[in-house]
């Protein structure tokens, strides 16, 4: 019952806000938090109640078939996710009162929010695959209004048309993948997976192995998309158009988490050998490390406060899709926890600098924000010491769980490191430039404290990031590895703290004091030219080719035949009858004579 | 006695004039009198009808009175028809129908 409000709730504001107050966005505004807020709690309530399944609820019916059925799944994974989603979603909501409180269309904001929540509650909660896949639609949706919240500018509405279409894509493998999965298993339930898939491996040994791993890596696809792995990351850094806390609530909790949740979902589906005995694992696994890399690469080279971020989401993603195609799901989802309790708060904090900087986004135009801003900035360094993984705080404990995870894989491990390195690198810049040293600009001379409804959200999360790591909070965790929260001196903290070292030094030498990048490397800026790669070939090429192909349609079978056709024949018609009307009086009774001859022989001679 | 034949005959040679007056004649009046004579052999055609299939050397008065009918008709329809052409001749100063091609499409 609880657990049918949970998901349900959300909707319920969005629908009231959509149909009944969107002339009255400050009360619709209060109904979205009130929401948020009650599902936290119940969220809260869940995780102290046993595992269940709670349904089904018969939705299609077929002759012998089991049909389709909705129902929601509570274990441990669904009910941490969900405070996980909620918490964050809930700061979210408190942090946009104050960030939107001068919008426009406050209302719609907040409905899409609502409706945010919704789909991730669904995703969470789901107890087959058909309810994971229609959330995992509806989250694309939300996140294309809510990214294109400023349809106004052309950037955004490109952006969310991006996210969208790049979603489509990876949707489109992931669909096929559940079918795969349907066929291999013989269901959709989640629980019912395993047992399926154990007889299949004894009725068909032989294909076994390649089938399944085909099966994971079309699911796999949906994940690229949400998860925004190479090569369909392109869409995560451009989201940065939307509002803030909308970057907070897509990067933390909901939208890119989605894939790494369902990605293990699978393997506690399915168990873990579909990852470690299948190439599938391999491939997942080399996209991530690949992902983490690149996206760190380019993250040194940003100069855009939210962009940095972003890249830096991409890269910790890459690190949590590694950890899972290693068959480290477990050290993945942890990651996915700390990591969502710290990013929410880097973003929500980058938003009250852009919003006291009077949106000014570009770090080598702050600078000094420290002491302008003591809470915002005392908690963005929190959650940067969260990120590059400073000894004792969460991401510390999460970071090593994924070297730990890939240690049996060397080049991954090492690209783990390298990752590991140039995080600090990327985080201590941003910080340098933008909160230390002396004003740039008078926008961020002139920032202010924000109001506490805005910090207020950043505090909880800058105690949140600093300590959730402990293994004292590894109730609320969706899933913890062995020996989270642990805290022991071996080789990997060794190399972890070396990495750290090596990371934050560099970056104080070079970033320390000045006033403007003295790194340039384009490639890295360009982003390896991938976007510029797909704009050149995807967009302009497919869009040329495709334009020529509707062209073609348009002018030859439409216009030539079908139109132009029809008009045609009524035309040579017209024009055949058109000689019947001579006008000639006696030519008409000429004929009408012949007529009645004609039906008169007819009609008495014809046999 | 000339028989049915020679009436039939009369008759047709009279339709066909009428028919060919109707198609060829491009005066208006003499359309319409051409028209006339085609109901004249029409006539003709059921009193020869009437006459020679009568029983009990009565004729058949069923052909009669068609005649009779067909001759009330036409007086009606020559009184309608003449005031056609008198308004046409008002409206178009004709009555030769190569000059009425309003019609042509």
């Amino acid at each position: 019952m609880f657990a049918w409000i949970l998901l349900l709730l959300p909707l319920l504001a969005a629908a009231a806000n959509q149909l009944y107050l969107k002339r009255n966005a400050f009360i619709a505004s209060l109904v979205s938090t009130g929401a948020v807020v009650a599902t936290f709690v119940i969220a809260l309530v869940l995780l102290g109640r046993d595992d269940a399944v709670v349904g089904p609820v018969s939705w299609i019916s077929l002759e012998n078939d089991p049909g389709l059925s909705l129902s929601l799944k509570l274990d441990q994974l669904s009910k941490g996710m969900m405070v996980i989603v909620t918490g964050i979603g809930m700061l979210v909501h408190i942090f946009s009162l104050g960030y939107m409180a001068d919008d426009s269309a406050k209302a719609r904001y907040f409905t899409g929010l609502s409706l945010f929540m919704f789909s991730m509650t669904g995703i969470v909660l789901a107890g087959n695959f058909i309810m994971t896949f229609i959330f995992w639609e509806l989250v694309g949706l939300s996140s294309y209004l809510l990214i294109g919240h400023w349809y106004q500018k052309d950037s955004a509405a490109d952006a969310a048309k991006k996210a969208f279409i790049v979603n489509r894509i990876g949707d489109f493998g992931f669909m096929i993948g559940i079918l795969m999965l349907f066929g291999i298993t013989g269901t959709f339930i989640f629980d019912d997976m395993g047992g399926g898939l154990a007889n299949f491996k004894e009725g068909y040994e032989s294909c076994y192995a390649c089938l399944i791993g085909t099966a994971i890596l079309c699911v796999f696809c949906g994940a690229v998309g949400k998860s925004a792995q190479m090569p369909l990351h392109v869409w995560l850094p451009d989201a940065m158009e939307g509002p803030t806390p909308v970057s907070a609530l897509i990067h933390a909790a909901t939208m890119v988490a989605a894939g790494v949740y369902m990605l293990f979902r699978v393997q506690l589906s399915l168990g873990v050998e579909i990852f470690t005995e299948t190439f599938a694992g391999d491939v997942i696994a080399w996209v991530g490390g690949i992902t983490a890399l690149g996206a760190a690469l380019m993250a040194t080279q940003q100069n855009d406060i939210k962009r940095v971020l972003a890249y830096s989401t991409l890269s910790q993603l890459g690190y949590m899709v590694m950890a899972t195609g290693l068959g480290g799901g477990d050290a993945g989802m942890f990651h996915l926890y700390t990591h969502a309790w710290f990013k929410a708060l880097l973003f929500l904090g980058s938003g009250a600098v852009i919003y006291a900087c009077h949106h000014e986004q570009d770090i080598w135009k702050m600078g000094g924000l420290l002491k302008k801003m003591p809470i915002t900035g005392a908690t963005f360094i929190a959650g940067t010491a969260a990120l590059i993984a400073v000894p004792f705080t969460s991401g510390f404990f999460s970071k090593e769980a994924i070297l730990h995870a890939a240690e049996a894989k060397p080049a991954l491990f090492w690209i783990a490191v390298a990752v590991a390195v140039l995080t600090p690198f990327y985080m201590t810049r941003l910080v340098l430039v933008a909160f230390l040293g002396s004003p740039r600009t008078d926008d961020a001379d002139h920032a202010k404290e924000v109001a506490p409804v805005m910090w207020g959200p950043l505090a909880v999360l800058g105690v949140l990031a600093l300590i959730s790591g402990f293994a004292f909070f590894n109730g609320i965790a969706p899933a913890t590895p062995a020996h989270a929260g642990e805290f022991h001196v071996n080789k990997l903290f060794w190399i972890s703290l070396g990495a750290l070292a090596a990371g934050v030094i560099p970056a104080f030498l070079l970033y320390g004091g000045r006033s403007k990048d003295p790194l340039s490397i384009p490639l890295f800026r360009e982003r390896f030219y991938i976007d510029a790669l797909y704009d050149k070939i995807v967009v302009k090429g497919l869009q040329n080719g495709s334009a020529a192909v509707v062209h073609f349609f348009d002018e030859f079978v439409v216009n030539g035949l079908i139109v132009g056709g029809a008009s045609r024949l009524a035309e040579s018609f017209g024009m055949l009858f058109r000689r019947v009307q001579s006008g000639n009086l006696q030519g008409y009774a000429f004929t009408f004579g012949i007529g009645v001859i004609l039906v008169i022989y007819f009609t008495t001679f014809w046999k | 006695m000339a028989g049915l034949h020679s009436y039939l005959l009369v008759s047709g040679l009279l339709f066909a004039i009428g028919l060919a007056g109707v198609v060829l004649r491009r005066n208006i009046i003499v359309v319409f009198m051409c028209l006339e004579l085609m109901l004249s052999a029409a006539n003709l055609t059921l009193v020869a009808f009437s006459r020679f299939n009568g029983v009990n050397g009565l004729p058949d008065y069923n052909g009669q009175m068609l005649v009779f009918f067909v001759i009330t008709v036409a007086a009606a329809e020559v009184a309608v028809g003449l005031a056609i052409i008198v308004a046409l001749y008002r409206a178009r100063q004709t009555i030769h129908t190569d000059d009425l091609t309003s019609m042509r499409g």
